[in-house]
C-alpha cells in the first residue's frame, strides 16, 4: 500500500500535465516511470513490451470494460482512481469470476495537477491492494485543454471462474429470493452534494467499494447463485428491471424494506429525487433460491461490507416482466427504468 | 426519517382509507391541483387504496407542464446564444418546444447550468461579469418568493448583467377556469399546500362559494392526501361547502405575510397563457415597471417565436381533469418520457408521466 510516500517524479518541475506527457517521448518515459512503474510494479525483467502475457490456471475467464469520468475527480469516499479499479473488480465478481488482472487507460487533460494525478494513481494503486488485483497494462494520453474534464479513466480485468456455478439472468428462477447487500443510495448523494453549485452540508461518504471478498464468500459456501448484479447507474430499479427483462420473470419487491439510512433519505425527499434510483458503488443485490435465502444473508453479515444484508423481495410467476414495488402505505405499483437522468425538480 | 415516516405509515393509512369506504355513498369527483399531490398518489398508489365512488383528476399545477411553448421556445432561443449563461430548475430541461429541447441546446454547446435557488444563479452572475445570466422563473406561487428575492436582491447589488424569464402561474384564477368550463366534472378540491403556505387561503372562498364545491387544503404525504380526501368526501356526502384546511402543520389562513409582501414589491397580476388550456385572466404573475431592467423578455427583444404543438397531444385536456392520460392515442406509444410530445409526458409531477412510470 502507498500511503505518504512521496513521489519519485518531480512533481515540482512539472506541476501540471503536458500535452508532452503523452506525446511518446522522454517526458512520457519519465512519467511512466517515476510514476506508474512506481506505483503498480517494476518493468519485466526482458523490457516494456507491447502487450502483457499472463499466464491463467484455468481456461474459463470473465472479461470486462468500463470508463470513468466522474465529476468532480476527488468525492467524499473516494475519487476516480479507486473507482476505477472497484467499478471493474465489481463487474468481474458479479459474473462470479475472480478478479485478477486490470488494464489502465489515461486520458488526461492538459493541465491536470501532477499532485491530482499522483494522488489518483496512489489511489488507483492501494484500491487494486485491497482488492487482490495487479495492473498489468497501461496506455496514457494527453488531450488539449477543454478537450476532457481532468482525466478520463478506462480501465478493462480479467477475472477466473473457478466453479461451475451458471451466473446471469437466464437462470433466474420463480421464488428465487432478492438479496441486498445493504443501503443504497450513498454514492450518487456524495456525487451530487460536493458538486459545484448543488453543494449542501452533508457527511454522506460514497459506499465505493470491491465486492469480490464478499462474492467469493457466497459461492464458497455452496450457495446456488443465480444472478447477481451491481447497483451502479440508474440505482437498484434499474439492476431488478434489466433482470427482470432478461430473464423474462416479474419481481416483486417492499419499499420499506430497502434499507436506506437517514441522510440519504433526506438527502433525495430536498431533492426530489428517488433513492432506488440513485448510483451505488460498493452494493449488489444476490438472487438465491428461496430456502437458501437466510443463509446467504447470513455470510453476508460476515463481512464489513455485507452488514446491512437483507431481502427485499422475490422472482415471482408468469406474467409480464416487470417489476411491482408495495409502497410505504402498502398499495402496489410499477418500479419503471429511469428515463434520462434524474433531474431536480422545481418545487 | 423524521417528519416524513409519520405521514407514511401504513396501519393509519388503511384507517383512513376505510373510513373513505364507509363514508362515500355517491361517485364524487375530486381533483388535485397540484402535481407534487398527483406524483405522490400514484408514486404511493393511493388511489388504488379509495373505493370506485372516488375518482380522482389531476389538476394543472405542474409549472413544468403548463409553461407555455412560446415561452419554451424563447428561452431555448436565449439559451442558445454564446454571451449567456442560463440557468434553471433542473426539470424544464428535458420540456419540449418547438423544435428541440434544454437539454439539447446545452448538448450543441450551450451554456445552460441547473441551480436549486435563484439566489445560486445571482452569484453565478456574479461571477460571471462578462455573461448575460438568465434565471428561468416558472412556477407557482409557492416559488414566486425565492423568484422575488432573486431580482429583488440582484437590483440592490446593482447587478446589469443579470434577468429573468418569467412564466410564473397562480393558482385560483386556474380553479375558477376549470369551475366554469362547460366540461367540468370537478366537484371537490384538494388545494395546492405549499402554495397556501405562501399565500393563506382566504382566496379560496369566494371559488368555494361561487361554485359550491369544497376545497380542502391538502398536503403531499400519503396520510396528508387520505386525510384531505376524507375531509373533502365529508364534506361533500354532508352537502357542505366549506375551505378546510387538512395541512395545518405548514398552512395558516394568512400565508407567509414576508413573503407576499415580497411579490407585491416584485410582480404584477397579468393574464398569462398556459399550455394546453389558454390565455387565463389574472392568472400570471410578471416583473413589476421598477423592475423591468430584469426582464429577459425585453432585455433580449425576442419578438413574435412562431410556435409548434403537437397535434396528438391532450396535456389540455388533460390539465383540466377531462381525460386521463391512457385515453390519449399517443400514450405509451408515440409519447412516452425519452421522447415526449407534452410537457405532462416530462416533469415527474406531469399526470402523463406519472401513469407512464408507475402504472401501466
Amino acid at each position: 500500500m502507498i500511503e505518504q510516500l512521496t513521489c519519485p517524479f518531480p512533481i515540482r518541475q512539472y506541476p501540471h500535465v503536458l500535452l508532452a506527457h503523452g506525446g511518446g517521448g522522454k517526458l512520457m518515459q519519465q512519467l511512466i516511470e517515476k510514476m506508474f512503474s512506481y506505483a503498480f510494479g517494476p518493468k519485466p525483467v526482458h523490457g516494456l513490451h507491447d502487450s502483457t502475457v499472463l499466464n491463467l490456471p484455468v481456461s474459463k475467464i470473465a472479461f470486462t470494460t468500463d470508463s470513468f469520468v466522474v465529476k468532480p475527480l476527488f468525492f467524499p469516499g473516494g475519487d476516480i482512481g479507486s473507482l476505477a479499479v472497484n467499478g471493474t473488480v465489481n463487474d468481474l465478481a458479479m459474473s462470479g469470476a475472480k478478479p485478477l488482472y486490470l488494464s489502465l487507460g489515461f486520458i488526461i487533460e492538459e493541465g491536470l495537477s501532477m499532485e491530482s494525478l499522483w494522488n489518483i494513481v496512489r489511489s488507483i494503486k492501494n484500491a487494486a491492494d485491497e482488492a487482490g488485483v495487479t495492473i498489468v497494462t497501461g496506455d496514457t494520453k494527453v488531450v488539449d485543454r477543454g478537450k476532457g474534464d481532468g482525466i478520463f479513466i478506462n480501465t478493462s480485468g480479467i477475472g477466473i471462474i473457478e466453479h461451475s456455478l451458471n451466473i446471469a439472468p437466464g437462470f433466474v428462477k420463480s421464488g428465487d429470493a432478492i438479496i441486498i447487500s445493504g443501503d443504497v443510495g450513498r454514492h450518487g448523494i456524495a456525487i451530487m452534494a460536493s458538486r459545484e453549485g448543488l453543494a449542501f452540508e452533508t457527511t454522506i461518504q460514497s459506499d465505493c467499494a470491491a465486492l469480490n471478498g464478499l462474492v467469493h464468500l457466497i459461492i464458497k459456501s455452496g450457495a446456488d447463485v443465480h444472478c447477481m448484479r451491481d447497483l451502479t447507474r440508474g440505482g437498484l430499479a434499474s439492476a431488478l428491471n434489466e433482470i427482470a427483462q432478461d430473464s423474462g420473470h416479474p419481481i416483486e419487491i417492499e419499499e420499506a424494506k430497502v434499507p436506506v439510512i437517514e441522510e440519504v433519505a433526506s438527502a433525495c425527499a430536498m431533492m426530489g429525487f428517488d433513492p432506488l434510483y440513485v448510483a451505488n458503488e460498493g452494493r449488489f443485490i444476490v438472487i438465491v433460491p428461496d430456502k437458501q435465502c437466510e443463509k446467504v444473508i447470513s455470510i453476508l453479515k460476515t463481512h464489513p461490507l455485507g452488514q446491512g444484508a437483507c431481502r427485499i423481495g422475490s422472482v415471482s410467476d408468469a406474467g409480464r416482466p416487470l417489476v411491482s414495488l408495495k409502497s410505504f402505505i402498502g398499495a402496489n405499483r410499477i418500479l419503471d427504468m429511469i428515463s434520462g437522468e434524474q433531474l431536480p425538480r422545481i418545487c | 426519517m423524521k417528519y416524513l415516516d409519520e405521514y407514511r405509515d401504513p396501519v393509519l393509512a388503511s384507517q383512513l382509507s376505510r373510513q373513505i369506504h364507509k363514508m362515500a355513498t355517491k361517485p364524487w369527483v375530486i381533483m388535485e391541483v397540484c402535481g407534487g399531490q398527483t406524483h405522490s398518489i400514484v408514486k404511493f398508489g393511493i388511489d388504488t387504496l379509495l373505493p370506485d365512488e372516488i375518482e380522482l383528476v389531476h389538476g394543472p399545477g405542474c409549472p413544468v407542464c403548463v409553461t407555455p411553448l412560446e415561452t419554451i421556445d424563447r428561452a431555448l432561443a436565449i439559451a442558445g446564444r454564446r454571451d449567456i449563461i442560463f440557468c434553471s430548475f433542473g426539470d424544464m430541461l428535458r420540456v419540449p418546444g418547438s423544435t428541440t429541447d434544454l437539454l439539447s441546446v446545452k448538448a450543441l454547446g450551450g451554456d445552460i447550468r441547473i441551480v436549486y435557488s435563484p439566489l445560486d444563479a445571482i452569484k453565478v452572475a456574479q461571477d460571471n461579469p462578462k455573461k448575460e445570466v438568465v434565471f428561468f422563473a416558472v412556477g407557482f406561487e409557492s416559488t414566486a418568493p425565492a423568484n422575488a428575492m432573486a431580482v429583488y436582491q440582484a437590483k440592490k447589488l446593482g447587478l446589469k448583467n443579470f434577468s429573468l424569464l418569467v412564466s410564473h402561474v397562480l393558482v385560483p384564477p386556474a380553479m375558477d377556469a376549470i369551475l366554469s368550463s362547460k366540461s367540468n366534472r370537478v366537484q371537490g378540491f384538494l388545494a395546492a399546500g405549499h402554495v397556501c403556505a405562501v399565500m393563506g387561503y382566504t382566496e379560496y372562498f369566494t371559488i368555494a362559494e361561487k361554485y359550491k364545491v369544497p376545497i380542502v387544503v391538502t398536503g403531499f404525504e400519503p396520510l396528508d392526501i387520505l386525510q384531505g380526501i376524507a375531509m373533502c368526501v365529508q364534506q361533500l356526502e354532508e352537502g357542505r361547502v366549506e375551505v378546510e384546511n387538512q395541512y395545518v402543520r405548514s398552512v395558516t389562513k394568512e400565508g407567509n405575510l414576508h413573503a407576499q409582501d415580497l411579490i407585491s414589491k416584485v410582480f404584477k397580476v397579468i393574464p398569462r397563457k398556459w399550455r394546453g388550456i389558454g390565455e387565463i385572466p389574472n392568472s400570471g404573475f410578471s416583473l413589476n415597471n421598477e423592475y423591468q431592467d430584469f426582464d429577459a423578455d425585453l432585455k433580449f427583444k425576442l419578438g413574435h417565436i412562431k410556435t409548434l404543438e403537437s397535434l396528438q397531444c391532450l396535456s389540455g385536456l388533460i390539465l383540466q381533469g377531462i381525460k386521463k392520460p391512457y385515453e390519449c392515442s399517443a400514450f405509451g406509444v408515440k409519447c412516452s418520457p425519452e421522447s415526449p410530445l407534452g410537457a405532462t409526458m416530462v416533469s415527474t409531477e406531469g399526470a402523463c408521466s406519472a401513469y407512464y412510470r408507475y402504472k401501466r
